[in-house]
C-alpha cells in the first residue's frame, strides 16, 4: 500500500475551498450559459479576437521572459546596496491597478509624455502608445517584475556548491548549470504570464486603439454589455478556458516553477564574473522602465490630493476592508488547498487564471440575484471573487512551503501525536509565515484595485476607491482622480508591504 | 494577532446591509453611476424629492447607460427598481423589448428641438454630441473636414458607451449611404477607442488627442466650474446628433403612485434646475430661472439629428459592422 | 516484548522480512550495510509505512492499525528532530502534550527533563542557538518526557564527532536504559553497539535476524555479519 508519510492535516477545509473555487469559476460559467438564449455561434469578429488574444499574449509573455532573464541573472550574481529594496519595489507594477498604471504609462509613452517630448527635442518623429505595441508594452510593464522574481528564484535554487564545483573544474557555468535551470524554469514562467495576458481586459480596452485590438475578454464584455448575448459570452468564456487548457497542457510536461517570494535576499558567490557594467546596465534600464511611470503617477497625483472630497476617503476605507478580507480569505483557501494536496487541488488552484473575471461577476450576479438584492452583497461578492482570482498566486507561494514543511517534519509531527489542527497551528502556520505574508499581500493589493466585479454589483453606498476614482473622472474631475490614483497606488503597495513584512518579522526559520 | 484578524472580516460583512425603515415607503431608482455620484445630480435630487414625497429615494447605480440596460436585462421582471433613469434613444428599442415598462402619465411642455411623444419613456435632459477641442487650435467645420484633416481625436467604443453609439448614429444619419467611407477616412484620425466617456475625456485632457467626442455642453463645465474658457465644441455643417436621456416606470413596481409622482417631479423646476450644473446637459424643461450663466456661450447646432428608437435599432448592426471593418484595417 | 510477526515490508522493488522479538527493557542495536532496510524497519514500527503483510505486536496488542501518534513508541530521526521556530522548552514540552501552552507543573517536568540531559536553563533558546550535541540532548529530553515504553533511534548521533557521540550514547544508556525503555538503535558502527547495546541484530540481504546478546553477536559472528564487518 503506497501512502503519504502521514496525512495529519485536516482535509475538509481543502474540499470546501476547492468547492468554492469550482462554484465561482465553472459554476458561474454554467449560470451564464443556463440563463442564455442561444442565438447561434461565434462571429468572424470573435475569431479575430481569439487570434489577436493569442498573438499578443505570446508576444507579451515572450518579451517579458526575454527581458527578465538577463536582469534576473544580474540580480542573482551582484550584491549592492539597496538590492533587497529594489527587488521588493520591482514587484510594484504587478500589484498596480490597471487604471493607475495606464496613467503612468501614458505620462511616459503618451503623445505628451516624456519619451515623445525627448524625441521631438531630437527632431525625431513621435511614437504612439496605442495599438498592438501599446498592449504589449503595458503587459510587459506589468509582468516583467513577476518574470524576474520567478527566474531569480530559479537562479538562487542552484546550490552554491555547484558553482564552486564548476569553478574548480573550470567548466562553463552557463551550459552546465544555468541553461538546464532555465530550461526547467522558463516554460512555467512563460505559461503564467501567457495566461495572465490571455485574460487581459482593461489594458486592451484603453491602449488597444480600436476594434482591431479586441481580446476575448473584451469580446465577452461587449457580448454582455452591448448585445446582452449571454450565450455568446458563455461560448467565448469556454474558448478562453480552452486556450488556457491547451497552453497548460503543452507546458505541463515541462517542469513548473518553484516557489516564489521567499528567500530572494541572498546572492551566490561566483567565480566567473566579468563585465559588471553590463549587469548594472540591465538592472538600471529595467528599473527606469518600471519606476518612471510609477514616479509619474505620484507626480501627477500630489496636486490632486488636496482636491479629494471626504467621500473618497470613506471609499478608501471600504477598499482597505475589502482588501483585508480578501487577503484573509485568499490565504485561508490557499492554505486549505495546500494542506490537502494532490493533483485535483493543483488544477483547482490554477482554474481562476483561466476564468473570465466578467463571466465570474455576471454568473455570481445571476446566482445571487434570486436570493438577495445584489447591491447588498456588493462588498462580500467583491471580496469573494477577488480572493478566488488571486488564489493561483497565493497558492503558488504557499503550496511549496507547505510541501517543504511536510517533507521535513511530517514524521516528527505524527510521532508526537499532534492533532490535525495542532499540526496546522503549532507547526505549519509558524513555518510558512513568509510565503503566507507574501500571498496575503498579493491578494490584498490585487483586490484593492479591483474595478471589475464591483461595477456590476455596487449600489449607492458601496463605492470603493477605484470606483470613486472612476466616478471622479466621470464628473470631469480629472485632477482629483489623479489624486485618488495616487492614494490607490500607495494603499496597494502599503498593503503588500505590511503583509510581506509581517511574514518576515522575528521569524526563526 | 490570531484573534484580531477576524474583526475586519466581520466588519466587512456588516457593512453590506443597508438599513431600511419599515414605515417609510422606498422608491428605488436604477440609474448610471455618474448620476449617483457625489458630484452628479443624484444627492440634490433625492433631497428635493424627499421633501415632498414622504418617502425614501434610493439610487441603484450601475456603470453607464449601456450597463444600465444590461443590468436590467439580467434582473428581468423581478427587478426591485421602480424607475429606470438614464437610457437614451439608442437604447430605448431594446429596453422596450424587455416589456418591463409601463406608460407614464405625464404631460409636460418639453423644450426639445424635436417633438417627443413616446408613451413610456420620458426625457429628463438632452444634449448634442460634439467634438470638444482646445480654443485657438484648428477647428474643422464638418465630419468630412475632420476626416480629411490630420487632427487627432479620441472616441468611445459604440459597443460599450452611449456617446460611442451616438457617434455611430451621427455618422450614419449624416452619411446614410457613405458611412463606411467616412469611417475609413476617419480611421487615421482616431488615436484610440476607449470603453467609456471618462477614459476618453481623460486622455484628451492629458494631451493625448486634439479633440474628444463629448457634448456641446462640455465647455460649460470648464467655464463655470473651473473658470477656464480654453475648451470649445466644434460646430459641424452636417448637423449634430442628439442624445435624449429618458426615464420610465417599471411595470411591476410595488410603488406605482410614488413612481408616477417621481416622473411628474422629474419634469418640474425642482429637478430640472439641478441638471445643467451637475449632469452638464440641457434640461428637458427649461426651469423658470432659465439656464445658468455660461450656457449662452455654447454653440447651437443649426440642424438637430435624431433617429427614432426603432430606426436606430434597425440600422445599429449594419452601422456597427461598417465601423468595425473600417477601423480594423 | 516488541514482536515483528511475519512482517513483510515492500517499497518499489525492495523487500524486507522480519520475524523477530525484541526483549522488553533492552537496548537492541540494528546493524547492517546502508540500504539494507534498517531505517525502513523503524519506519514500519513507528507506523509511517504500512506493511505488505504481517503484524507488529506490543504486549499482545496489534499495533498495525494504530496511527503513529497513538503507538507506545517515540522516535529520534537522523535530522529534523526539533521544530526550529519553537523554543527548546516548547519542543520538549510537545513530548508531554501536543499543545502550545503547558501548566506550571508541566513546565517543571520539562525543566527536570532538560536538567537530566544537561540542558538546565537553556529552555528559552531556539534550536538554532544550540550546538549539534545540545540539539540531540533536547530531542532525548523530549523522548524521556514522552514516557512511551519503546524508543526508536535512527542514527540520531551520526553527525556528531566521536567523543560527543560516545557521550550521547552513554546518556541514552543512563537515561532510557535506566528507565527500562525498550530501545531499538540503528547504527553502522559496531563500536556503538558494543558500547551500550544489550543485544544486536543484523539487517542484511532483505531479512532481519533474531537479536543476540551483543558479546556473542561479535565474538561468534554469522557469515553475513562477517561479510559486513569485513
Amino acid at each position: 500500500m503506497a501512502q503519504r508519510a502521514v496525512a495529519i492535516a485536516p482535509r475538509w477545509p481543502g474540499a470546501a475551498a476547492a468547492a468554492l473555487v469550482l462554484v465561482l469559476t465553472i459554476g458561474t460559467l454554467a449560470a451564464v450559459g443556463w440563463r442564455a438564449a442561444w442565438q447561434g455561434g461565434l462571429t468572424p469578429a470573435d475569431w479575430a479576437a481569439v487570434r489577436f488574444t493569442v498573438i499578443q499574449a505570446l508576444v507579451s509573455a515572450g518579451l517579458s521572459v526575454l527581458l527578465a532573464i538577463p536582469v534576473a541573472r544580474a540580480l542573482a550574481r551582484r550584491q549592492f546596496r539597496g538590492r533587497a529594496a529594489l527587488i521588493t519595489l520591482m514587484g510594484a507594477p504587478f500589484l498596480l491597478p490597471v487604471v493607475v498604471a495606464v496613467i503612468g504609462l501614458l505620462a511616459v509613452f503618451g503623445r505628451a509624455g516624456m519619451v515623445n517630448s525627448a524625441l521631438a527635442w531630437l527632431g525625431l518623429p513621435a511614437i504612439s502608445i496605442f495599438g498592438f505595441h501599446g498592449v504589449v508594452l503595458a503587459h510587459v510593464f506589468f509582468n516583467v517584475p513577476l518574470a524576474i522574481r520567478l527566474i531569480l528564484q530559479g537562479w538562487l535554487s542552484i546550490p552554491a556548491e555547484r558553482f564552486r564545483l564548476a569553478a574548480s573544474l573550470n567548466a562553463p557555468v552557463g551550459r552546465l548549470l544555468e541553461w538546464p535551470m532555465l530550461r526547467a524554469v522558463v516554460p512555467g514562467v512563460f505559461l503564467v504570464i501567457f495566461l495572465i495576458c490571455l485574460t487581459s481586459f482593461a489594458v486592451a480596452l484603453t491602449l488597444g486603439g480600436g476594434p482591431r485590438a479586441t481580446t476575448v475578454e473584451l469580446a465577452i464584455y461587449q457580448a454582455l454589455r452591448f448585445d446582452f448575448d449571454l450565450g455568446r459570452a458563455a461560448l467565448l468564456a469556454c474558448v478562453q478556458f480552452g486556450l488556457c487548457v491547451v497552453a497548460a497542457a503543452i507546458v505541463w510536461r515541462m517542469s513548473l516553477v518553484d516557489a516564489m517570494g521567499a528567500g530572494l535576499d541572498r546572492t551566490v558567490q561566483r567565480w566567473d564574473l566579468r563585465w559588471p557594467v553590463l549587469d548594472y546596465l540591465m538592472i538600471g534600464l529595467v528599473a527606469v522602465f518600471l519606476f518612471t511611470p510609477l514616479g509619474m503617477v505620484v507626480w501627477r497625483g500630489v496636486p490632486g490630493l488636496a482636491l479629494l472630497p471626504a467621500e473618497v476617503w470613506a471609499a478608501a476605507g471600504r477598499s482597505v476592508i475589502v482588501a483585508v478580507a480578501s487577503a484573509l480569505l485568499c490565504t485561508s483557501m490557499a492554505l486549505a488547498l495546500a494542506l490537502r494536496g494532490g493533483r485535483m487541488v493543483a488544477i483547482t488552484g490554477v482554474l481562476p487564471l483561466a476564468a473570465s473575471g466578467l463571466v465570474v461577476g455576471t454568473g455570481a450576479f445571476l446566482l445571487v440575484y434570486p436570493l438577495i438584492n445584489p447591491a447588498r452583497l456588493a462588498l462580500p461578492v467583491t471580496v469573494l471573487v477577488n480572493a478566488v482570482l488571486a488564489l493561483p498566486f497565493a497558492l503558488r507561494a504557499i503550496g511549496q512551503a507547505v510541501a517543504g514543511v511536510e517533507r521535513d517534519f511530517a514524521r516528527l509531527g505524527a510521532s508526537l501525536g499532534l492533532s490535525r489542527w495542532g499540526w496546522v497551528g503549532i507547526v505549519v502556520l509558524p513555518r510558512i509565515r513568509r510565503p503566507l505574508g507574501f500571498g496575503a499581500g498579493l491578494a490584498a493589493a490585487l483586490s484593492m484595485g479591483d474595478l471589475g466585479v464591483i461595477t456590476l454589483f455596487a449600489g449607492e453606498a458601496q463605492q470603493t476607491l477605484p470606483l470613486a476614482m472612476y466616478r471622479l473622472m466621470g464628473a470631469y474631475r480629472m485632477e482629483a482622480a489623479a489624486g485618488a490614483a495616487l492614494v490607490l497606488l500607495a494603499l496597494s503597495l502599503a498593503a503588500f508591504w505590511i503583509c510581506d513584512q509581517g511574514g518576515r518579522g522575528n521569524a526563526d526559520l | 494577532m490570531q484573534k484580531s484578524i477576524y474583526l475586519p472580516l466581520v466588519a466587512g460583512f456588516a457593512l453590506c446591509a443597508s438599513g431600511t425603515s419599515a414605515q417609510t415607503p422606498v422608491l428605488q431608482v436604477m440609474t448610471y453611476d455618474s448620476f449617483v455620484s457625489e458630484w452628479g445630480p443624484g444627492p440634490a435630487i433625492a433631497a428635493a424629492f424627499e421633501q415632498t414625497c414622504g418617502c425614501d429615494l434610493q439610487f441603484i447605480g450601475t456603470g453607464d447607460g449601456a450597463a444600465l440596460l444590461a443590468r436590467l436585462q439580467l434582473e428581468g421582471p423581478r427587478t426591485e427598481a421602480d424607475i429606470v433613469l438614464g437610457l437614451d434613444t439608442n437604447l430605448i428599442a431594446a429596453a422596450r423589448e424587455t416589456g418591463l415598462f409601463a406608460p407614464h402619465r405625464v404631460t409636460a411642455d418639453l423644450d426639445l428641438p424635436i417633438t417627443w411623444d413616446d408613451p413610456e419613456f420620458l426625457p429628463f435632459d438632452w444634449g448634442y454630441f460634439a467634438f470638444v477641442g482646445n480654443a485657438g487650435a484648428e477647428a474643422p467645420i464638418s465630419l468630412r473636414a475632420l476626416a480629411d484633416s490630420d487632427i487627432r481625436i479620441v472616441i468611445q467604443d459604440p459597443r460599450s458607451s452611449t456617446p460611442g453609439l451616438g457617434l455611430l448614429m451621427w455618422v450614419k444619419t449624416a452619411y446614410p449611404d457613405s458611412a463606411a467611407e467616412l469611417w475609413a477616412d476617419l480611421a487615421d484620425n482616431i488615436v484610440t477607442v476607449t470603453p467609456g466617456w471618462s477614459e476618453a475625456y481623460g486622455l484628451f485632457l492629458e494631451g493625448e488627442a486634439d479633440a474628444v467626442l463629448s457634448y456641446t455642453t462640455s465647455p460649460a463645465y470648464h467655464l463655470i466650474a473651473e473658470e477656464d474658457d480654453s475648451k470649445v465644441a466644434w460646430a459641424f455643417d452636417e448637423g449634430h446628433y442628439m442624445q435624449v436621456e429618458v426615464a420610465a416606470k417599471v411595470a411591476g413596481t410595488d410603488q406605482p403612485e410614488l413612481a408616477d409622482q417621481f416622473l411628474a417631479f422629474m419634469v418640474s423646476d425642482a429637478f430640472q434646475s439641478i441638471i445643467p450644473e451637475t449632469n452638464w446637459m440641457y434640461p428637458a424643461v427649461v426651469p423658470e430661472g432659465g439656464l445658468p450663466a455660461g450656457f449662452e456661450t455654447l454653440i447651437t447646432p443649426a440642424t438637430a439629428l435624431l433617429l427614432s428608437p426603432e430606426e436606430a435599432a434597425a440600422i445599429r448592426d449594419v452601422a456597427l459592422d461598417e465601423w468595425r471593418n473600417a477601423l480594423s484595417q | 516484548m516488541l514482536i515483528c510477526e511475519a512482517l513483510v515490508i515492500e517499497q518499489d522493488d525492495f523487500r524486507l522480512t522480519a520475524d523477530v522479538t525484541f526483549d522488553k527493557g533492552k537496548i537492541t542495536a540494528l546493524i547492517g550495510p546502508s540500504g539494507a532496510g534498517k531505517s525502513t524497519l523503524l519506519a514500519a514500527l513507528a507506523g509511517f509505512l504500512a506493511p505488505a503483510s504481517g503484524r507488529v505486536l506490543w504486549r499482545d496488542m496489534d499495533l498495525t492499525p494504530v496511527p503513529p501518534g497513538a503507538r507506545p513508541i517515540s522516535a529520534i530521526f537522523q535530522d529534523n528532530n526539533l521544530f526550529p521556530h519553537l523554543t527548546i522548552a516548547q519542543n520538549v514540552g510537545l513530548g508531554l502534550r501536543p499543545t502550545w501552552h503547558l501548566t506550571a507543573d508541566e513546565r517543571g517536568c520539562v525543566e527536570r527533563a532538560l536538567s537530566s540531559v544537561g540542558l538546565a536553563g537553556l529552555g528559552a533558546r531556539k534550536p538554532a542557538a544550540l550546538s549539534g550535541g545540545q540539539q540531540s540532548r533536547a530531542a532525548l529530553a523530549r523522548v524521556l518526557l514522552a514516557d512511551r515504553p519503546v524508543v526508536l533511534l535512527d542514527e540520531p548521533f551520526a553527525a556528531l564527532g566521536p567523543g560527543l557521540k560516545d557521550e550521547m550514547l552513554d546518556l541514552v544508556q543512563s537515561t532510557l536504559g535506566v528507565a527500562g525503555r525498550t530501545v531499538l538503535m540503528v547504527t553502522h558502527d559496531p563500536d556503538d553497539a558494543r558500547r551500550i547495546a544489550d543485544q544486536a541484530s543484523l539487517v542484511a540481504a532483505g531479512t532481519v535476524s533474531a537479536p543476540v546478546e551483543t558479546r556473542v553477536f561479535f565474538e561468534a559472528p554469522s557469515p553475513a555479519l562477517s561479510a559486513y564487518l569485513g
